[in-house]
């Protein structure tokens, strides 16, 4: 009993995230308040959605404290934070639809951030399953090649005929029975997993070097074969399916644990020349992808047709200033895709560069939260998959966000967390529940010397 | 494997933290030439949400913004807006805003940098941000008046208080409704406009302060005034005034309207020159003061300027490198002599006011969100185009002209007018312009009025007088009634 009763009082931390848990359902309910005095919405439906967040975050936290009490104690409250100001932003974006449907005389649309608390306490409680049933993130190596099939078939389920369908040109999309799901956020984990697996196996192979150029060791050319695999991979879910973002995402998550499995850089500067060539086809080659190009370098050229998303969200950007017009009181409706690919956008005005600021921390802190718990874990395989998983997140917020902001060709994702969209957020959160899982092993106490073996065996 | 995560976290943070860089620049550096763009509708957005303060005549409202219950907020409303158009302009969704409304936008809008202090109580007590008021000048009266004279005519009416430079009548024909142009159904609003863009008789243009035509023999004015500050003539120099004459290195001729000469042996006063028109006389008068001095003094009474009333009026122009024959032309305001019906009322006041021409102007009062005066508009001088015996004494000759010769109509029982008939002639096989300037000594002092009717009568000279004139007539004695 007093051995239990130190663990948790000494290193746990839980009641630090318990503190910070509170701090952001807070920050949320101040954020709905504003909005709400700021578009004068009535909020019958709003303290429900509010305090049953708070009620699912409770569980949440309080499954962590249970079954991964030394996990790290900043992730769960960085995630609630993003997801809570996502929920006010969608509300936001309700308020302005409302207001238009009663100006235009039409049926005011059920508001869309009722969903998203939907998906929300699903994503929790798939996240509490998660931490639950994977009691140990070495077992999910034996899932290794499981996890490969099953992430190429959720990639490509949109193709099924009768069940994918397509959204603004790009097939991401399967229903089933009413429902709308994008596989594409769950495939993310699953071949992150796969990749991890492979490659903890293959290592010291891939890592053979046989010739030096420029002081590069560069590998043997019949090891290159997963890598090339990837990429026509990579190219096929470009081409199939059009989808640009989640193509990129994918061959990124595998370049970096190629080059963190091997320790080398060839496989980085092969990886981009790849990257390279296939960037250049694809503009040859498809008339969408050179549309994304152009429209990224001349915006403007044509400002009321390809141009309008980005120069949308550009001025929502330049609306917002310094300091931002504060909730409710700018025009994020403007913009396309507001609640979706463009929340950051929708963000960006209201909150100004300031609140954007704290948001992309925010993503900075996971990501090195992720970080650390990927150096402290005490397996290869936890290694690469807490860095293939945090990859994963800040890849997929630096090519949604730099998209939004014309830093990089417009390719269209969710902004983890913040966009509207139910299996961008439970995915997620499955992904988040995976490194509190590693995060756990990597903090707690009782070394388990076991742990280098298991992988050692598969090799 | 530990140094590559490390490496791999550090990359991850670089693109992080590349993002906020970009956004930083976005926000902060490119903000302004974004929020500028055309076609970013924000600010105009932000600008409804806004109560717009009125435009005000007097204690009447020409255009006030009037609450809706879309999502614009606020209405523009122009009472008597047909009338009014040509100075207030429009406040459109799709195309801006025009006249008043974008001239004096900072202040209607509520941006002027002079509503400090009120922005700042408004921030404290918490109250909605409104826009300030303007009043204009204009007599309502006078407006309507002109408005009626030109209806189903195309035209243009200016009238100037004299001696303070204020504009009591600013009227454009044919004009358009502001109210269909201002309204929150873009459509509707692009097919208003397209329809006005495509009307052949132009009735977006602002007649009195963007065109400028040939003024004809109003022209004669300065021409006149020209003569009297040479110092070498007085209005009862005679003159040589025959039939015609010959027009210098040419074979063509310069005649009289009614092919006779202006008087007994070929020889006539400046005095009865001007009042019955004599073309000959003029032009001879203006070949031996030379180009200089038509220039000069043409430009003494605003010729050659821009005047920001603060709508913008194009510039008048006297041509220069003449030869004799088109000194001759010009001297009767024919020839490349172009002249906005602004400028001629400019002429009218500038002889009535003893000499001095005012600046014009519009805007009387600039008013915060609370109605209190921020600012009185103070008359200013443009500056002095002749002596006051001279001016006086233009002033008999154009009493003359409606007294005993070309400009009848202009008269007003018991009551000082004098006025200048003028025809200018086109291409041939186009109507000529219908001119009349003319002042009425009033109580309040001097009243200056220029028409124009475009295109608008026959050939001869009693044109100005049997079209123009009445409309002068009337707009004079509806600004007197004040």
């Amino acid at each position: 009993m007093s051995e239990v009763l130190r663990k948790y009082t000494v290193s746990t931390r839980r009641s630090a995230e318990l503190a910070l848990l509170i701090g952001a359902w807070l920050l949320g309910v101040f954020a709905w308040i504003l909005v709400d005095a700021a578009t004068s919405t009535t909020t019958a439906g709003g303290w429900v959605s509010l305090i049953g967040s708070g009620v699912i975050l409770l569980m949440a936290h309080g499954v962590v404290r249970r079954y991964t009490p030394y996990a790290d104690p900043i992730l769960l409250p960085a995630v609630a934070t993003l997801n809570l100001l996502g929920l006010a932003m969608i509300h936001r974006l309700d308020a302005a639809n409302a207001a238009r449907a009663l100006a235009n005389g039409t049926k005011v649309p059920t508001p869309d951030v009722y969903f998203q608390v939907a998906w929300m306490f699903i994503g929790l409680i798939l996240f509490m399953g998660v931490l639950i049933v994977v009691n140990d993130h070495r077992r999910l190596q034996r899932f290794t090649y499981t996890s490969g099939v099953l992430g190429i078939v959720m990639l490509f389920l949109p193709l099924l005929p009768g069940i994918g369908y397509e959204v603004n040109g790009a097939k991401l999309w399967i229903s089933v029975a009413g429902f709308t799901f994008q596989p594409g956020e769950l495939a993310k984990i699953l071949l992150t997993v796969f990749f991890a697996g492979f490659l903890v196996t293959r290592r010291h192979t891939l890592a053979l070097v046989q010739s030096k150029f420029l002081g590069v060791g560069f590998p043997r050319i019949k090891d290159a074969g997963p890598l090339v695999v990837m990429w026509l991979f990579a190219l096929m879910v470009l081409v199939l399916e059009r989808d640009l973002g989640t193509s990129l995402l994918i061959f990124g998550i595998f370049i970096v644990l190629l080059y963190v499995a091997t320790g080398r850089r060839s496989w980085v500067i092969i990886g981009s020349l790849l990257l390279m060539v296939g960037a250049v086809a694809a503009y040859k080659m498809f008339g969408h992808v050179r549309i994304r190009f152009d429209v990224w370098l001349h915006p403007f050229a044509d400002a009321q047709g390809t141009g309008f998303q980005i120069v949308q969200s550009l001025y929502g950007f330049a609306n917002g200033g310094l300091f931002g017009t504060g909730w409710g009181q700018g025009y994020p409706q403007l913009v396309p895709f507001a609640k979706t690919d463009f929340i950051t956008s929708a963000l960006g005005e209201e909150l100004g560069l300031v609140g954007l600021t704290a948001i992309l921390l925010m993503y900075a802190i996971i990501v090195e939260r992720g970080a650390r718990a990927s150096v402290a874990t005490r397996d290869p395989f936890g290694n690469l998959l807490a860095i293939g998983l945090t990859a994963a997140l800040g890849l997929q917020t630096f090519i949604v966000v730099g998209g939004v902001t014309k830093l990089i060709p417009l390719t269209g994702l969710t902004t983890p967390f913040l966009s509207y969209g139910g299996s961008s957020l439970v995915a997620n959160y499955i992904l988040i529940a995976l490194l509190i899982r590693i995060s756990n092993a990597a903090r707690s106490p009782e070394h388990d010397q076991s742990a280098e073996l298991v992988s050692e065996v598969n090799a | 494997m530990i140094r590559q995560i490390n490496r791999v976290t550090a990359g991850l943070i670089f693109l992080l933290i590349a993002l906020i860089i970009n956004i930083s620049y976005i926000q902060v550096f490119q903000a302004k030439s974004l929020r500028s763009q055309g076609g970013n509708q924000r600010g105009l957005l932000a600008e409804y949400t806004r109560q717009r303060g009125p435009i005000l005549v007097g204690s009447q409202s020409l255009a006030e913004s009037v609450a809706t219950k879309d999502s614009l907020t606020y209405l523009r409303k122009y009472a008597q807006g047909t009338d009014f158009a040509a100075v207030t302009g429009y406040y459109s969704l799709v195309y801006g805003a025009t006249g008043i409304e974008a001239r004096e936008n900072d202040v209607l809008a509520g941006n002027d940098s002079r509503f400090f202090v009120d922005r700042l109580q408004q921030l404290i007590a918490n109250r909605k941000p409104k826009g300030g008021a303007v009043r204009l000048t204009l007599n309502a009266a006078a407006q309507t008046a002109a408005m009626n004279g030109l209806a189903g005519r195309t035209g243009a009416v200016v009238a100037i208080n004299a001696s303070t430079g204020e504009i009591l009548a600013l009227a454009s024909s044919p004009s358009f409704d502001p109210n269909l142009l201002s309204s929150h159904d873009p459509a509707s609003i692009k097919k208003t406009y397209d329809a006005l863009t495509a009307d052949p008789k132009e009735p977006m243009l602002n007649r009195p302060l963007a065109l400028t035509l040939p003024p004809g023999s109003t022209f004669k004015l300065i021409t006149a005034a020209a003569a009297l500050e040479s110092g070498k003539y007085t209005m009862n120099s005679v003159i040589p005034a025959p039939a015609s004459i010959p027009l210098p290195g040419s074979n063509k001729t310069l005649g009289n309207w009614n092919h006779k000469s202006c008087g007994p042996g070929d020889k006539t006063t400046l005095k009865h020159a001007l009042a019955i028109s004599c073309n000959t006389a003029f032009a001879l008068l203006g070949m031996k003061l030379g180009e200089q001095a038509l220039y000069d003094e043409s430009k003494k009474f605003g010729f050659e300027s821009s005047f920001d009333t603060p709508l913008i009026s194009a510039t008048s122009h006297f041509p220069t490198g003449l030869d004799q024959a088109q000194i001759a032309m010009s001297a009767i305001g024919q020839f490349d002599v172009r002249a906005t019906t602004l400028q001629m009322a400019l002429v009218a006041a500038g002889i009535a006011n003893d000499g001095i021409v005012m600046k014009p102007y519009l805007v009387s009062q600039v008013m915060a969100p609370n109605l209190t005066v921020l600012q009185n508009s103070v008359p200013q001088a443009f500056g002095r185009v002749m002596t006051t015996d001279n001016a006086q004494a233009l002033q008999k000759m154009m009493v003359d002209v409606v007294n005993t010769g070309t400009g009848s109509n202009g008269r007003i029982s018991g009551v000082v007018v004098g006025g200048k008939t003028g025809t200018a002639e086109n291409s041939p096989g186009e109507a000529a312009h219908a001119w009349f300037v003319a002042f009425a000594q009033t109580a309040n002092g001097p009243i200056a009025v220029a028409v124009m009717l475009q295109h608008g009568g026959g050939a001869t000279e009693v044109s100005g007088n049997g079209l123009a004139a009445p409309i002068a007539n009337a707009v004079l004695r509806a600004a007197m009634k004040q």
